[in-house]
């Protein structure tokens, strides 16, 4: 009897090294032509918007220790990962985020101060999608969103707009969740239905190794990019704190998706350099010679030099550098001006039509608060 | 056996006898202005017509399906074989494989798609294929198809209907009876209906998929047969009306779905015996209409809610609590509940003596008489 395989393992695909040499591995010459069609404004847009996400970084976690959010959940270490991807989505494209790629949001448009609005308790939800580049809403029922993905890109495909060959129309559909989420049911029956419709979408897991405190390898014991494979789809494993590859992969499998080639999925390979959330103490369950591997792989210092050594200024950097502080100092002054909702909120849009408990509730609240002195308001 | 549970035996046969039987217990208010005719429901013909509450739930389906092209089926086995009570049968055939979806078989897959689909414009209508099989869809109905009109600020809605088969009387299997509707009922952001009669069925089925918000349709499974008369021109009443389908004097009693049968059994017997029993169909357990349920009560001073589901913080529970404090002055008797007990659902051999039956519905008639 043959032995059975126990070789779990898949090649990680990297365009730029941790040094920031550009030396696509094997399995990365064949994205380098979509690299080297970009122009140097896009160029530079990756680095000024992995910028501008590590400085909202800073300016939320501390929003939420002077206590004007109630959480702050930051993307540190994984701004390649989320800038490439985003950058790959075509204007037509939809976006359904975790809760975690603000930057994602803001390259679609999308003002943060409605991720703050979220975060503060002012709002369940804070924008809508179709005004804001597709990018629907965050949220927080881990893996629930691959679902509403797949049914999105389902519903596209029910339309006509994949595999016209125009590239106004033809659509597809990008989910990002974590290596936490895959182990819900939910992440493997939107694997499920996307392979059986062949529904034009990209999974897309950003692997940052930690589900709050519990490492990846609880979740899975092989790389979570061969679990396409089981499911009928493409699945590719690549650098994620590489941004040129984030790019250029997640642009090929969107492509691929508005052609009417079906579903893939994308496994990058990251870290959460700080806590889950502000609430989280990464200290008491990681080492420091961990998050120490990963701060010499970080996606910023590496992707700077590349640009440089292709002949950026440092007038350059120090501009993007303002350009990203002064994103985030409007954004702390604009956060501490939001305003509480008012009761209203309570029982608007529950329903979309007259609902009797709506109306009884809210006229009981309202005489119930004119009661006290001075509660009219 | 007992005499008692002989006779109790005796009426629960008849009222789960699967064969066609003529239910005219809730036809239309309006007068029938052509004889009622035996049509396939396939036939799309308007009129007055005798079906079954399944036929008559396709032919709400199909003409939902004609009148708008996003409205799309999915669910398992609802293709080619027209789902496992023959629900769907022949819509794919006439609407084709893109808007009759048979799924994979998985609950939370076909509702959390269902959402994503809403979001693109459509409007699904979902077949779970048993009642006890929906709790694998339980999250992305309570924290997501719930919700999401209120965490987009109404921007986005949420058309979906679920369909359940539900209830017992069926003499199935574990997980193939039961009655969840109220873990629904007791969820914001959503609406739980169920038609006790072929035309209610047909007309809350079209009703339910018009909504912009979601439905919950409990279709109860042991009423799907027997046949009764469907004006296919004439609605009577809004998706979310209770009405009094028995006019009585002494006892108000309210039900749902196949409880309905259950009650007007019981309202025969009693007026054998002189007492005279009004009969409410609920049709909507959120919201509730209270209306005709609060006039009448204030008529007869005595209330009676009989469900299939357990008892303990049910749709009966809210009832009683909601009568009492608004009809506090008007009550002889406090209001009782005939339920379910609070166990599993027993092997099906037991099943008579679990569900509520015309005998103990009488029971509780009697107690409340008697204050």
């Amino acid at each position: 009897m043959a032995a059975r395989t126990r070789d779990f393992t898949a090649p990680t695909v990297q365009l730029l090294t941790p040094s920031g040499e550009l030396r696509p591995t094997p399995e990365a010459e064949a994205y380098l032509p979509l690299v080297e069609a970009l122009p140097d404004e896009m160029l530079e847009q990756f680095y000024r918007d992995m910028a501008i996400s590590r400085r909202i970084d800073i300016a939320g976690a501390n929003l939420q220790r002077q206590g004007q959010l109630a959480l702050w959940v930051p993307s540190h270490g994984q701004e390649a990962a989320q800038v490439g991807s985003a950058h790959a989505a075509r204007p037509q494209d939809h976006i359904f985020p975790s809760y975690r790629e603000h930057i994602v949001g803001m390259i679609r448009g999308l003002d943060p101060v409605n991720i703050l609005s979220l975060l503060r308790g002012a709002t369940l939800g804070g924008w809508d999608p179709a005004e804001n580049g597709n990018f629907h809403l965050y949220t927080l029922v881990l893996a629930s969103q691959t679902l509403h993905a797949t049914g999105y890109a389902m519903g596209v495909q029910f339309d006509g707009r994949v595999g016209t060959g125009d590239p106004e129309s033809d659509t597809a559909v990008l989910v990002y969740y974590g290596d936490g989420s895959t182990s819900q049911g939910d992440a493997s029956e939107a694997l499920v239905f996307a392979s059986s419709y062949q529904s034009p979408q990209v999974f897309f897991i950003q692997n940052n190794h930690w589900a709050i405190s519990v490492p990846v390898s609880r979740q899975s014991r092989s790389p979570l990019s061969l679990r396409a494979g089981g499911f009928g789809m493409p699945g590719v494993r690549i650098d994620g704190n590489d941004v040129l590859v984030s790019y250029a992969v997640t642009r090929q499998s969107l492509e691929e998706a508005r052609a009417g080639e079906g579903p893939s999925l994308i496994e990058a390979l990251t870290y959460r350099m700080g806590a889950h959330t502000t609430a989280d103490d990464p200290t008491k369950y990681r080492t420091d010679a961990e998050v120490a591997y990963w701060a010499e792989r970080d996606p910023i210092t590496r992707y700077r030099a590349w640009l440089e050594s292709r002949g950026a200024s440092a007038a350059f950097f120090d501009e993007v550098d303002a350009h990203a502080a002064d994103v985030a100092a409007d954004l702390r002054r604009r956060a501490l001006g939001l305003t509480a909702p008012t009761r209203e909120k309570i029982f608007a849009h529950v329903y979309t039509e007259p609902h009797p408990l709506m109306a009884e509730q809210s006229a009981w609240l309202d005489a119930y608060e004119s009661g006290f002195e001075g509660g009219a308001a | 056996m007992s005499a008692r549970t002989e006779e109790e035996q005796r009426v629960t046969d008849a009222a789960s006898d699967s064969a066609p039987i003529e239910d005219t217990s809730a036809a239309p208010a309006v007068e029938a202005a052509a004889p009622a005719q035996e049509l396939p429901a396939e036939s799309g013909m308007r009129g007055v017509h005798t079906l079954s509450m399944a036929k008559a739930i396709t032919a709400g389906l199909r003409e939902a399906m004609r009148a708008d092209e996003k409205v799309l089926l999915m669910g398992e086995d609802i293709g080619p074989l027209g789902g496992v009570f023959r629900v769907t049968e022949g819509l794919q055939d006439e609407f084709g494989d893109q808007r009759v979806l048979d799924t994979p078989l998985a609950e939370s897959g076909i509702v959390g798609t269902a959402i994503g689909l809403a979001m693109r414009g459509y409007r699904p209508v979902v077949e779970i294929q048993f009642d006890g099989f929906i709790f694998p869809a339980f999250d992305q109905i309570t924290t997501q198809l719930a919700r999401q009109t209120v965490r987009h600020d109404g921007t986005v809605s949420m058309p979906v209907v679920i369909r359940v088969p539900y209830g017992g009387h069926i003499g199935s299997i574990e997980h193939h009876q039961e009655s969840p509707e109220a873990y629904f009922a007791h969820t914001p952001g959503l609406r739980v209906v169920s038609p006790s009669s072929p035309h209610d069925a047909y007309w809350m089925i079209q009703e339910a998929i018009a909504s912009n918000d979601p439905v919950l349709f409990f279709e109860p499974k042991s009423r799907y047969w027997p046949k009764g008369t469907v004006d296919q021109d004439h609605s009577g009443m809004p998706l979310h009306a209770s009405r009094v389908i028995r006019t009585g004097t002494d006892v108000t009693v309210v039900g749902h779905g196949a409880m309905v049968s259950t009650l007007l059994q019981a309202a025969d017997i009693a007026a054998g015996e002189g007492t005279s029993l009004e009969v409410v169909d609920l049709r909507s357990l959120s919201p509730i209409d209270y209306g005709p349920l609060l006039d009448s009560v204030q008529r007869t001073g005595r209330l009676v809610v009989a469900q299939e589901a357990y008892g303990f913080v049910s749709i009966g529970s809210e009832i009683a609590a909601t009568v009492a404090e608004r009809a506090f002055y008007s009550l002889e008797a406090p209001v009782l509940r005939v339920s379910s007990f609070d166990t599993p659902f027993p092997p099906a051999a037991l099943e008579t003596e679990y569900l509520p039956s015309p005998d103990r519905v009488l029971e509780a008639v009697d107690r409340a008489m008697a204050y």
